[in-house]
């Protein structure tokens, strides 16, 4: 079984998903990336699909669980990069991935992060026109 | 065929003596039935280029239009039928230039007596089968036509437009079928991975009717906007579409309707933080 790596850039940590999932890959994944928000402490979460081809009912259904795994630790989940025949895969599915953020890729997926305040602008090397927001 | 061209001699000295009359009365007879749709120096040129080749073909003895010795005879006939087929002439007009020559070679044979039974009757064969090709060869044309309409019409209705820097739009005309609205959801999903436009707007101004199936793709493809991150409007719905999207009791949920396009555009103008702002010199 291969382990999908889980990559941190500051506050945020990436996900970037290059193989047919299997269902053991992610229910690893699930764990290995609640373990990693709770020790890095990080704020968004970007999972990068845009080289996942196929997708089934379990797959679309980690998305969602990712999410309400991170809201718990108060960390944003996005998902970039789906592809169009994912996409409506998903929708013949009848799943809407509930209130997980969607960017058509990273780097808009970053943005929102950024949008949201939860990372610290700093991160992504915009220090000058972005200031982080003070809760 | 040296057997039959030592037998047939007869028929192409007949039309090589007679060529002038021949061709001349060809042109008249074909040019009745068309009524000055083509020109008579036009069809001059047509006819006595392509009573040459023939001339020459039956001068090589060879009496099967299927022969190489026909191939020029083929190729004029062929070029000939596609024009008339594009110019929207019937297959018979199509077919008459052809067979106004037989009437033609009658009617000089019937002049001057000279020919035999056997050489009229090689003659009409020929031509014939000569019309026949130019049938063929016009229903094929016709087809070519027909295929490349169709190839338009698809192309048509899955126009992806840009409205602004980030804004896409597609207007749809016409009926929505299954097929087609796979098309366009397609297209349209593909155009904002390609652009990595933000917002899109389905247009539907033109579109005469909207049943449950229709309403579920537009719904379907909007869903799909939104799972890959982008916003999908609608906009365009007419009154009467509008009444019976009620009276069909299709939820359109959280998706975003708009009444006219330039709504669904300034609707996303002002999502992607753009103003719109009236200049003072502009009036």
């Amino acid at each position: 079984m291969e382990r999908i790596p889980i990559l941190k850039i500051g506050d945020v940590l990436l996900v970037s998903i290059q193989i047919d999932l299997q269902d053991r890959d992610v229910l690893a994944l699930q764990e290995d990336l609640s373990e990693q928000i709770c020790d890095t402490g990080a704020r968004g979460v970007v999972i990068d699909i845009s080289a996942v081809d196929i997708v089934d009912s379990f797959i679309g259904r980690m998305f969602a669980t990712i999410a309400s795994t991170s809201r718990l630790f108060d960390a944003t989940t996005v998902v970039v990069g789906m592809r169009p025949a994912v996409a409506i895969t998903l929708v013949e599915l009848g799943l809407t991935l509930g209130n997980v953020r969607t960017a058509l890729n990273l780097e808009k997926g970053l943005a929102i992060l950024r949008q949201i305040g939860g990372t610290r602008a700093d991160v992504l090397g915009h220090a000058d026109d972005d200031q982080p927001v003070d809760r | 065929m040296t057997v039959a061209a030592g037998r047939d001699d007869g028929i192409s000295g007949l039309l090589r003596a007679s060529a002038r009359p021949l061709t001349e009365r060809w042109v008249e007879l074909t040019a009745a039935p068309l009524r000055g749709r083509v020109s008579r120096a036009e069809l001059e040129r047509e006819l006595g280029e392509l009573f040459e080749a023939f001339l020459a073909a039956v001068e090589t003895g060879s009496r099967d239009v299927d022969d190489e010795a026909y191939a020029e005879v083929r190729a004029l006939l062929s070029e000939l039928s596609q024009r008339r087929a594009r110019a929207g002439f019937t297959p018979t007009e199509t077919a008459t230039g052809v067979f106004s020559l037989k009437r033609a070679v009658f009617e000089v044979v019937e002049g001057d007596g000279g020919a035999g039974i056997a050489e009229l009757v090689t003659a009409s064969q020929l031509l014939d089968a000569l019309g026949l090709w130019t049938f063929e060869a016009y229903a094929k044309a016709r087809e070519e036509v027909i295929d490349e309409q169709a190839a338009q019409l698809l192309e048509l209705t899955t126009p992806v437009v840009k409205l602004w820097d980030g804004v896409l739009a597609v207007p749809l005309v016409g009926t929505l079928d299954s097929g087609r609205t796979q098309v366009v959801m397609e297209k349209l999903l593909e155009s904002l991975v390609s652009t990595g436009a933000e917002h899109a707007i389905i247009d539907i101004t033109g579109v005469l009717a909207v049943d449950t199936q229709v309403a579920q793709y537009l719904l379907k493809t909007a869903t799909a906007a939104r799972l890959m991150g982008a916003e999908c409007t609608i906009s365009g719905i007419r009154p009467h579409i509008a009444q019976t999207i009620v009276e069909l009791g299709i939820e359109f949920g959280d998706i975003t309707t708009k009444a006219t396009l330039a709504d669904a555009l300034l609707h996303a103008l002002r999502r992607s933080g753009v103003d719109v702002v009236r200049g003072r010199t502009g009036r």
